[in-house]
């Protein structure tokens, strides 16, 4: 990736982070902190990494991404609609009635949503259901989860993990958003999870930590993943809550609470301004 | 007369996935370390390239199922009813149910019939949890001959099923010759006007035979088999009630959720008789072999014709 690319992605991810503001926003309700701690793993995905086709969602040689941290989508709404899957104006009625764009991913009804998720620890097992049908069909799709750092505590994650492992699904990577924050507090307070590389290498996963805001990090990661032969990959991404937008950053508070008039205001300013400096050095 | 066969519904269950995945090369079979017991082992043997065993970890069974459903597949996951519908209650309501996608769950074990394991295993809650979900097709077999044809209707039928399965070898009752299994079709087996006698499951035959018995005394009971509770055949339902004017329900499942509360859903909005439930009465069962238990709990024969007996003396 040239310096070019990774301004491209940086300006997409900075839109994707608007996106979830005024998704949230208009929805008085959502998710915003773990939406930009997101942002930027789910920008590279949908731009460089998975092979999808807007205009056929359910071709059926995709590539899968199941956003396993469900609560997380308005950014991945953002990214969806940036990418051409449906109008933008969409995440203006999120969370409204009769709107496309439901509280957690609905399958049925969004285009480019690959499973429905919203209950944690939920997706991770779809996933392998995903790679598993890939294996048996003697298909080359890839399929890829996100899960929250808070999700992992969910037995649920492991029984998945050491499916995975046990069969062999190299074409999986779960990436794990590390922001270090969940509802109640930080996530080593509530209910420690380190050491997590630890953990997932003893289920049998090739584990690669980046820093999850890093595109270079993020692409050599997935590009790795694709080298692994035998056993799936885990990429346990660190990352800042709130990335983007400098009042919500690092804040437990801002993980379901949606921006008012002003903070919305401000919010949108920043990642502007963000968006004109890039562009500006373009 | 048909030849009766003697078998648990679960090996026919096993028996039909075989011959259904010879011509459908979509089915993909699950189990959480219960091949031997479910009888999905019959499938393993023939097609082990399509069984996928996920050890004891259902909730995540469930998950992968519904992953392969959205990847095409026809996964159909097995588990004692205990732990398919209660352990993995929500990730069938959530990854399965609500996006509507194609997954089959087999729950076997169900009822106190499981016998000796006692209450821990004995599921009488199933049918309730699962016919509570949007969308879910709920499918109660009563014998060999409707467990094949049930099983194929389930398969052919796009979108999520459970069917119960039951663990003692019971005789069947139906005739392959002239029997059609129809999704949401009751089935009247025995004609009469006194009473109407609506039943499900492994009980079907104990109330066929009661009805028989009371033929005798005179008294001319409707039998019906609900084979699916959910969607339930309302017409059946009113039409016997109309006719009868007193309704019985007999089921292997707390009177609390079953067939017998869906029975009373029915009539209630559209023609108020009296019900008499009978079932497991709210309370957990116990260790045991599985004809006393049914025996104890009141679900076999002589209890049933006991029951319609009085009903129709009032």
């Amino acid at each position: 990736m040239d310096s070019s690319e990774i301004r491209q992605l940086k300006i997409l991810a900075a839109k994707s982070r608007m996106g979830a503001i005024l998704g949230t926003y208009h929805a008085k309700s959502g998710h915003p902190g773990g939406s930009l701690s997101a942002a930027d793993i789910m920008t590279y995905l949908y731009f460089k990494e998975m092979n999808v086709k807007p205009e056929q969602p359910k071709w059926e040689d995709r590539d899968r991404f199941v956003l396993s941290k469900g609560h997380c989508c308005p950014s991945l709404y953002a990214i969806l609609a940036l990418k051409g899957y449906f109008e933008w104006d969409e995440l203006k009625v999120l969370r409204h009635v009769g709107a496309m764009l439901q509280g957690h991913p609905d399958m049925k009804g969004t285009p480019g949503i690959d499973m429905s998720t919203g209950s944690l620890g939920q997706g991770i097992s779809a996933a392998c259901g995903m790679a598993l049908a890939a294996k048996l069909d003697n298909k080359d799709y890839r399929v890829y989860t996100l899960l929250g750092d808070g999700e992992v505590e969910e037995g649920q994650v492991w029984e998945a993990a050491m499916f995975a492992s046990h069969q062999n699904l190299d074409n999986l990577v779960v990436i794990v958003d590390q922001n270090g924050l969940q509802i109640d507090g930080p996530v080593e307070e509530i209910a420690g999870i380190e050491p997590l590389d630890k953990k997932f290498e003893s289920f049998g996963f090739e584990v690669i930590k980046i820093d999850g805001h890093n595109f270079e990090e993020i692409k050599s990661a997935l590009d790795k993943a694709k080298t692994i032969k035998g056993k799936p990959t885990a990429i346990l991404a660190k990352t800042i809550k709130g990335k983007g937008v400098s009042f919500m950053e690092n804040q437990v508070g801002w993980h379901g609470t949606a921006p008012n008039k002003e903070q919305y205001e401000q919010a949108t300013a920043e990642l502007q301004a963000e968006i004109d400096r890039l562009e500006g050095n373009c | 007369m048909a030849e009766i066969i003697k078998k648990a519904t679960r090996e026919s269950f096993g028996m039909a996935l075989c011959e259904l995945a010879k011509t459908n090369k979509d089915i993909v079979v699950f189990d959480a370390d219960l091949a031997a017991a479910t009888k999905t082992g019959i499938f393993k043997k023939e097609f082990p390239e399509r069984f996928i065993d996920c050890g004891i970890a259902e909730g995540n069974m469930i998950g992968v199922a519904a992953g392969m459903a959205a990847a095409g597949k026809i996964p159909v996951a097995a588990s004692f009813a205990m732990f398919a519908t209660g352990r993995a209650f929500e990730q069938i309501r959530n990854s399965v149910a609500y996006p509507h996608l194609n997954v089959k769950i087999a729950g076997s074990h169900a009822g106190i019939s499981t016998g000796e394991d006692g209450a821990t295993h004995q599921c009488i809650e199933d049918i309730g949890i699962m016919r509570t979900i949007p969308g879910m097709v709920v499918i109660n077999p009563a014998d060999h001959y409707e467990m094949m044809a049930a099983t194929k209707a389930a398969v052919e039928y796009v979108g999520p099923v459970y069917i119960r399965l039951g663990r003692l070898a019971i005789d069947s009752f139906n005739d392959p010759s002239t029997y059609k299994f129809e999704l949401g079709k009751g089935i009247t087996l025995h004609e009469g006007n006194d009473v109407a006698v609506i039943a499900t499951g492994l009980v079907v035959n104990e109330a066929l035979k009661a009805v028989k018995e009371l033929e005798a005394e005179g008294i001319n009971a409707r039998l019906i088999n609900i084979h699916t509770i959910k969607p339930i055949d309302r017409e059946i339902i009113i039409k016997a009630a109309k006719e009868t004017g007193r309704v019985i329900t007999v089921e292997e499942h707390n009177v609390i959720g079953g067939l017998g509360s869906a029975v009373s859903e029915v009539l209630s909005e559209e023609y108020p008789v009296k019900i008499t439930k009978i079932g497991v009465n709210d309370v957990f069962g116990y260790s045991g072999p599985a004809l006393e238990l049914l025996d104890k709990f009141g679900l076999t024969q002589p209890h049933i014709a006991k029951v319609i007996r009085d009903v129709v003396k009032g």
